[in-house]
């Protein structure tokens, strides 16, 4: 029945449910994976996706099954289209404009750079993997991915003690701490508290905030002065209060759009809203207006806060203080979003109330990720040089090992097959390589110095493919294409090289 | 030094070699095939210039010792174990023990990939072997069941590397506290042969760590123990009197109700894999929550804070286990340099690692020789002394039994896990450390679940 395959797979994706939530479940079970290539790192990949419970998936591997194959592949029998994807290319490239991503593994730089055009035109993600010895490769190429949810790990939190609201300032008004008893006084939240004395501090300093060091040390001995005294003068403990003091530092936090967010509303695609605009982008832009208009200069109020001690009704009452601004706002922004899908011509509730007020809560942590397309990153016009030199810098930076990965592309366009893959070659295909480095640095003008040792390790490395490497990356580019597909976290930017070798790891912006 | 000592191993179990590498498998079968370890074969029979400087590029012997002759014991067969099973064996690992108390749960399936629906119920070890030994030809994954036989294990075989899948901190310790205890010191130097090394991998939703010890040479799990922050529990006059939160609802119809009307009979115990048990303590939250007009308990919230869930996905775990993996081919081998010493891995936005060399603490309980120096006044109460052996961040014991040598005679000052003695010896803890004969200098016997070996202390009188 439907209701006991829909409570099977609740119990069954509990686990990742607890991180991503139903709705992000849901983008998986209906998004379509291209996987080109079913070695190793592609069936890795593939394992990490259909155990999450991905929707669909579509294996395009021209090549047939070998002896070697067999050793590093935990599975063997796929669903397959036997055609290779330049043959794909050739004959039909709209194959690939029905999939949610295309993870190309193991392709030489000819078939990247002619997938990475098409797909960039049909705005399809793209994720290029490759494990080359000891070495993981990662290239995300996706022109605009925005993000609503990006669950950063230390939010700050959004209390306004700065600058209170109306209903906050009649909230903290309905609180006289000096007649109340001890039962409630020791129990009245952190936030009241310093709201209150920052009140008083307000109209002794001028209205200026406490500014430096010396300043917040007197704000927070103001503190430590309201606490309850026994009548032989000992401070009686007051956990509420020595909250307080703790948290003095980041209560007065200037609430302060972050820049990332003003760089967002600067952005062309927030400043010419069309019928094409993605509901992120209307929201955005409705947020922008917000912010100029009932926000009087600040975001939608976040409408959460920390636990503190507290009794339960005073901590609820100014929970719910902070949960009614937070409404407010967000219907104040649904306004706009209402006006801006008029004017496009859409119908207003095209985005949702539950939408809106999803983003208004993550509107400090909103991001948008723009990869340069693979043309950019491998045209001598636009190749990021300053990068690349920077971090050879250190010779043995992690940049090393992307410089050889493009030298081996090199190698493999040049003489049809990769370095050292037999024994015998491992010596002669040193100065071949090396060749090609040079040809590589000297066409891009770059000035860096490559080891010799790496040229060495990378005839050594005979194009294996590791199995404990095609798991590392397996885990790392299932991760990044499900960021992709649920809009949920941050995927890379847009390089990542891991290297087993020393068990780390760097990501580039080429 | 220890990678010689491998060599050592190696030597006394070489078999005659043959040209075409064919292993038989006792049966006559042969499970080889042209090409198979065509990738491995590249990084043990070709020099290089970042290899480990022990390494020898002699394929067939290396290869013959991993295949044949080395010995590794999985810990766990869960969200890491499975990853780390099908790794080693993929490597050419032959020789697998697995251990596993644990019977596979529907929930395990969204990563644990070697297990089906159909094997729910069943022990993780037995199914995750089977499933390894039949899918890789020639790999010998034998499972154990049974915890109690993880000593007699040890006893029975010599493991050359120990990995770690574990989902608790008090296992790890217990792993680390035995392989400790099983190196030898001839005149204070350590013997490197006793020396069996650890790599231990531990996954969190997108965070995960992986480590490389060297039981006696580098930091063990007890010399990091602050990276391991102690569980916070939730004050009870919060949740009995002033709950704010749902978890605390949750906590409260867990800790308080449930004991007080025991739904489902006497001496039923709260079981957090039984929806009947979740789905009762799941409105019961409910309830109190209305009462203080809190919002937000729900049934996945009841179970995840009733069973102190941990979210975790298949990414995370394929990416740590890996790691480890690498590692004990490194360690194996000698091909290369292994990790030195800890590695960190976030996932949240983009990819994030962390390597670094975790030290040796000075004082570390579990792996220096020295007893641990215990300061206190003799007027102390033995309780206060407990207190700081459980609270202790660089400790965190969880009911430590305490004697000492008073008098000539060997006297058991507290011990808590049999009600008899605990009967017997509460009354000491309200004693000071004079009354109870104690004098400077003196050694504590500290036994806990946290180490298979009795822990020294030495006490400190300040004034």
């Amino acid at each position: 029945t439907m209701a006991a395959t829909k409570a099977s797979k609740e119990q069954k994706y509990d686990r990742q449910l607890r991180l991503w939530g139903d709705h992000g479940q849901e983008t998986l079970e209906n998004a379509h994976v291209c996987l080109i290539n079913a070695t190793a790192t592609g069936t890795e990949i593939l394992k990490n996706l259909v155990l999450p419970g991905i929707g669909a998936f579509t294996i395009v591997d021209g090549h047939t099954v070998s002896g070697e194959d067999a050793g590093n592949n935990f599975f063997l029998s796929n669903n397959s289209i036997g055609r290779s994807p330049d043959k794909l290319l050739d004959n039909d490239p709209e194959f690939f404009h029905r999939f949610t991503i295309v993870i190309g593994v193991q392709l030489p730089e000819s078939t990247c750079l002619r997938l990475g055009s098409v797909l960039w035109n049909a705005s399809v993600p793209f994720l290029i993997c490759k494990t080359y010895g000891l070495i993981g490769y990662m290239r995300l190429v996706v022109q605009e991915h925005t993000v609503i949810e990006s669950h950063p790990d230390n939010a700050l939190e959004d209390l306004r003690l700065d600058q209170p609201f109306e209903e906050f300032k009649n909230h903290t008004n309905s609180y006289d701490l000096d007649s109340m008893d001890k039962k409630d006084h020791s129990h009245t939240p952190w936030i009241i508290i310093v709201a209150k004395y920052l009140e008083k501090w307000l109209s002794e300093h001028n209205d200026q905030l406490p500014k430096n060091y010396k300043e917040k040390e007197a704000f927070r001995q103001t503190i430590r002065e309201g606490i309850i005294k026994t009548d032989g003068g000992v401070p009686e403990d007051e956990e509420n209060f020595e909250e307080a003091i703790k948290n003095v530092n980041t209560a007065l936090n200037l609430t302060k759009i972050p820049s990332s967010i003003e760089n967002l509303f600067n952005s062309e695609q927030c400043n010419s809203i069309t019928s094409q605009s993605s509901p992120f982008w209307v929201m955005l832009r409705a947020v922008k207006e917000f912010v100029h208009d009932e926000g009087k200069g600040s975001l939608p109020v976040r409408g959460t806060i920390p636990d503190m001690i507290a009794d339960s009704q005073k901590f609820i009452n100014l929970q719910n203080v902070y949960r009614e601004k937070a409404m407010q706002d967000a219907a104040a922004v649904s306004k706009h979003v209402e006006c801006l899908l008029r004017s496009v011509g859409k119908p207003p509730e095209s985005i949702s109330e539950k939408d809106i007020k999803l983003f208004c809560k993550n509107a400090s942590f909103l991001r948008v990720v723009r990869c340069r397309s693979l043309a950019e990153e491998y045209s001598v016009d636009s190749v990021n040089k300053d990068e690349i030199a920077s971090y050879m810098d250190n010779p043995d930076s992690e940049m090393v090992f992307y410089l050889m990965l493009r030298a081996v592309d090199r190698f493999y366009q040049q003489h049809s097959r990769y370095p050292g893959v037999y024994n015998y070659q491992v010596e002669e295909d040193i100065n071949k390589l090396k060749v090609c480095v040079n040809s590589l640095l000297q066409e891009y003008s770059l000035s860096v110095n490559i080891k010799d040792d790496y040229i060495h390790e990378f005839c050594r490395y005979g194009a294996a493919e590791p199995h404990t490497v095609s798991a590392f990356l397996g885990g790392s580019a299932a991760q990044e294409a499900i960021k992709i597909i649920s809009h949920q976290f941050v995927p890379f930017n847009n390089t990542f090289i891991y290297n087993a070798m020393s068990q780390t790891s760097a990501t580039f912006q080429l | 030094l220890l990678f010689s000592l491998f060599r050592e191993k190696k030597r006394t179990k070489v078999v005659e070699l043959t040209e075409n590498m064919v292993v038989d498998g006792g049966s006559g079968v042969s499970f080889e095939w042209g090409g198979r370890w065509s990738h491995i074969k590249k990084f043990l029979e070709r020099p290089g210039p970042f290899t480990h400087p022990d390494f020898e590029p002699v394929y067939s012997f290396i290869f013959l010792f991993l295949l044949e002759t080395c010995k590794i014991l999985v810990i766990g067969a869960g969200g890491l174990g499975c990853e780390l099973l099908k790794d080693l064996a993929l490597t050419g690992f032959r020789n697998i023990n697995v251990v596993d108390m644990d019977t596979i749960d529907v929930s395990n399936l969204n990563r644990q990939f070697l297990f089906r629906p159909k094997d729910v119920g069943r022990p993780k070890a037995e199914v995750a072997a089977d499933f390894i030994n039949s899918r890789v030809p020639g790999c010998c994954v034998v499972p154990c069941v049974d915890c109690i036989n993880l000593s007699r294990l040890f006893l029975r075989l010599e493991f050359h590397i120990i990995v770690c899948g574990l989902d608790s901190i008090v296992a790890r310790r217990w792993m680390n506290g035995m392989l400790l205890s099983l190196l030898v010191y001839e005149d204070g130097v350590l013997d490197p042969g006793s020396i069996i090394p650890l790599i231990d991998g531990g996954t969190e939703g997108f965070k995960g760590n992986a480590r490389v010890i060297l039981p006696g040479m580098t930091a063990c799990i007890d010399c990091t123990l602050e990276l391991y922050p102690p569980q916070i529990n939730f004050p009870m006059c919060t949740i009995a009197s002033m709950p704010r939160l749902p978890e605390h609802c949750i906590e409260y119809v867990r800790i308080l109700q449930w004991p007080k009307e025991l739904p489902f009979g006497d001496g039923v115990v709260l079981d957090g894999d039984d929806p009947e048990h979740i789905q009762w303590v799941f409105q019961r939250s409910l309830e109190r929550a209305a009462e203080f007009s809190i919002t937000g308990v729900t049934y996945r919230l009841t179970q995840g804070v009733v069973k102190r869930i941990i979210p975790a996905v298949a990414s995370t775990n394929a990416v740590i286990a890996a790691a480890c993996a690498t590692e004990v081919f490194k360690l194996a081998t000698s091909a290369y340099i292994p990790l030195s010493n800890y590695m960190v891995f976030n996932d949240v936005d983009g990819l994030y690692t962390y390597t670094f060399e975790a030290e040796r603490k000075e004082n570390c309980s579990a792996c220096r020789q020295v007893p641990q120096d215990l300061h206190f006044q003799q007027s102390s109460k033995l309780q206060e002394v407990l207190d700081f052996l459980t609270e202790n961040a660089s400790l965190q014991m969880k009911s430590p039994a305490i004697t000492a040598t008073v008098e000539g005679k060997n006297k058991t000052l507290y011990l808590q896990s049999v009600p008899s003695i605990e009967q017997r010896t509460r009354a000491n803890l309200s004693k000071t450390l004079k009354e109870l004969g104690l004098t400077d200098g003196q050694e504590l016997a500290v036994a806990d679940s946290t180490t298979p070996q009795t822990v020294m202390f030495r006490l400190c009188f300040t004034s």
